[in-house]
């Protein structure tokens, strides 16, 4: 008995009265332009790269289409080039995630704290360089970075630096100097972790200064732990834009990977792979690499999110 | 609650509170907005260095001993030769003096300002002396970047580009928002999961088989695969538009409703005047949006320069001149200057957007 109705009564559940389907018309209607550009240019493209991971498509070569098996995942597995360059933009995000969370972090706080006066323009002027387009901003910090003549080492020098780094040109500066280079883009994270300062109750401070709370446990036992959801938003966000890094290496470095293949990150390669080579079958096999490596990544930290990521409230 | 209000009348500060009172207060007032004004000058520096670039040419950034500001030696022309003039200490004053007759230990001197004084006698070498220098900034930078690399063609494309997309996505994304916000269907939490979902996927992944239609639709070379995805709304401005409908309440729209309007009226009538603030914010998140796209007009517009945007012009002008930071400086301040602009007017607009996107999650 229970087995026939349940089934039957979901059923129902789904039939809709002539109003109700009225306005779901209505709904569907509203959304067709998503639900066909998704479909157009997301769900069919997405197919389409896994499908291409198993022929031979160049748009280079006049060669007959032909399905080829797993001759690209093969060819994956033994290329050197990708986990050399997989390798590059792991090494780079071990430095670029931490500054993208802590240093927005570290502004808001600045930019929150009740001493500071002028706090609007200060807003203001922080958040500013982000609507810099990127292409402006590389060729602006390219020069601020010149060994001999940038700012940067003109202000090491005077503080006694005898031999300031060759940031863009030495392997073992680079990723420094790319973090350095990217920093006008802290605006975005600045202010969402403003807003979320802003809507920490002041209440929980008063409480923890009765308790006897100094500046720095008051962050570490109030602030912190109350901001976890709008940190844990930003490092997803940070995680998935750094595996795609790699536009301003191409622009900063012409795409060449110099210095010694330390800028040929892994989106680069993809990027030459199916544009440069028009490889667009091991082209699709790096991206669907990416995406596999993007949804594991999410996944694992949305797991331990549940140990660290303080939800007020019903969640 | 008491005990907090006593704390605040001792004026013990608590954060949020706009004056905290007293001198220890003061001292942390000063303390911490110094620090502030520190930081903020080495964030912008960068742009300061652009700027004085920008105005220098080649002579001026490569002198020794040039200053910081876009700056020429003085010269002198005493009955048609050219002197360097230098700050000269004499008699404990500094004297603005030209150099006529070079010595190892003493030179001669003369006044430009008073030249029928004669001679002055200097003892001391002249290499010690400093140039004097006067104001000298090269605007013609700007004039040689603007027919170099033919700025008012780039500027119109860049301009085209980002208003036709800017009407694409206010007006599918209005559309969607309007669906998500206020009409009931089955598969709405699903869909709009995908819609979230579509945020975080790597744009690699859908490219390719993208690249590959546009080319073989012979639209490489055109504007129209920059364009047309525009008209089929994307995640972040649905989602900002979306949690901005929810907070109008619903019943002037009943209200409207009940007096026979239809859905499209009543978007039209109702909730888009009550949405100023946050269409506004989107219109300017797509200029700033597409002011900066770069792998987009790369890809479509790289055999095409008359078609192409600034951020692939100036990227294009630095290839070539690379040797001539100047006016790569000029070409920078000339790619960035609308999007600042544009912040700086609508920056209340703007930083709003961003809070909804990010914290109302």
């Amino acid at each position: 008995m229970t087995a026939t109705t349940l089934p039957r009564r979901r059923f129902r559940a789904l039939r809709l009265s002539p109003l109700a389907r009225r306005e779901a018309l209505w709904g569907y209607l509203f959304l067709s332009p998503w639900i066909i550009g998704f479909l157009v240019f997301i769900f069919v493209p997405m197919i389409v790269t896994f499908v291409f991971t198993f022929t031979n498509v160049n748009l280079l070569q006049d060669v007959p289409l032909a399905f080829v098996g797993l001759d690209n995942w093969q060819r994956l597995l033994s290329d050197a080039g990708t986990w050399r360059s997989l390798g590059v933009t792991l090494k780079f995000a071990a430095l670029q995630l931490p500054v993208m969370i802590v240093v927005p972090f570290a502004v808001a706080l600045l930019l929150n704290s009740p001493h500071l006066r002028g706090t609007g323009i200060f807003r203001v002027l922080f958040f500013m360089p982000y609507v810099v387009p990127f292409v402006a901003g590389v060729f602006v910090w390219q020069s601020m970075l010149n060994s001999e003549t940038g700012w940067i080492n003109g202000a090491l020098e005077r503080l006694g630096v005898a031999e300031p780094p060759n940031w863009l040109n030495d392997t073992g500066w680079i990723y420094p100097g790319l973090v350095l280079l990217g920093i006008w883009g802290i605006g975005g994270g600045v202010i969402v972790n403003l807003a979320g300062l802003k809507s920490i109750p002041s209440e929980l401070y008063d409480a923890a200064r009765v308790d006897g709370a100094g500046w720095w446990a008051q962050l570490r036992n109030v602030t912190i732990p109350l901001m976890s959801p709008v940190i844990f938003y930003s490092l997803i966000l940070s995680i998935v834009e750094v595996l795609q890094y790699f536009l301003v290496p191409l622009v900063l470095k012409n795409g060449n990977g110099e210095p010694g293949g330390a800028t040929l990150f892994y989106n680069l390669y993809l990027y030459k792979t199916f544009y440069t080579f028009q490889n667009m079958s091991y082209g699709s096999t790096l991206a669907w690499l990416l995406f596999g490596i993007t949804v594991l990544v999410t996944f694992f930290v949305f797991r331990i999110s549940r140990r660290f990521v303080y939800y007020a409230g019903e969640r | 609650m008491a005990l907090t209000s006593r704390f605040r009348r001792l004026g013990i500060g608590r954060p949020g509170d706009p004056r905290p009172a007293g001198r220890r207060n003061l001292r942390m007032s000063f303390a911490v907005t110094f620090i502030a004004v520190v930081a903020v000058a080495a964030f912008l520096s960068p742009l300061l260095r652009s700027a004085t670039i920008a105005l220098k040419n080649t002579d001026q950034l490569t002198e020794i001993d040039a200053p910081l500001w876009p700056a020429t030696p003085t010269t002198y022309e005493l009955e048609g030769r050219t002197y360097d003039v230098y700050t000269v200490p004499i008699d404990g004053t500094n004297r603005e003096l030209a150099l006529v007759k070079k010595g190892q230990k003493e030179s001669d001197f003369i006044d430009p300002a008073n030249p029928d004084a004669g001679l002055i006698h200097w003892v001391g070498s002249w290499r010690s002396l400093n140039h004097v220098f006067r104001l000298d900034p090269q605007w013609n930078n700007f004039s040689d970047v603007w027919e170099l690399i033919d700025y008012p063609r780039l500027l119109f494309n860049t301009i085209a580009i980002a208003l036709i997309g800017m009407v694409g996505v206010l007006l599918s994304c209005t559309l969607v928002a309007y669906g998500f916000a206020r009409f009931r269907f089955p598969g709405r939490n699903l869909l709009f999961t995908i819609l979230i979902a579509t945020i975080f996927l790597p744009s690699m992944v859908t490219l390719i088989p993208t690249y590959t239609l546009f080319v073989k639709l012979g639209w490489w070379g055109t504007w129209l695969p920059l364009l047309v995805p525009t008209f089929f709304a994307n995640a972040y401005d649905v989602f900002l538009l979306r949690q901005y409908f929810l907070t109008i309440p619903r019943d002037l729209d009943e209200a409207a409703a009940i007096e026979g309007a239809g859905p499209i009226r009543i978007l039209r009538s109702v909730i888009i005047p009550q949405a100023w603030p946050v269409i506004a914010a989107v219109a300017i998140f797509h200029i700033v949006y597409s002011w900066n796209d770069f792998l987009g007009p790369l890809l479509y517009l790289s055999a095409k320069p008359e078609l192409q945007t600034l951020a692939i012009g100036l990227a294009r002008f630095e290839g070539i001149h690379f040797s001539d930071p100047n006016r790569i400086q000029a070409g920078v301040l000339m790619t960035l200057a609308i999007p600042v602009v544009v912040f700086l007017v609508f920056q209340r607009v703007f930083t709003r957007g961003i809070v909804i996107t990010g914290v109302e999650k």
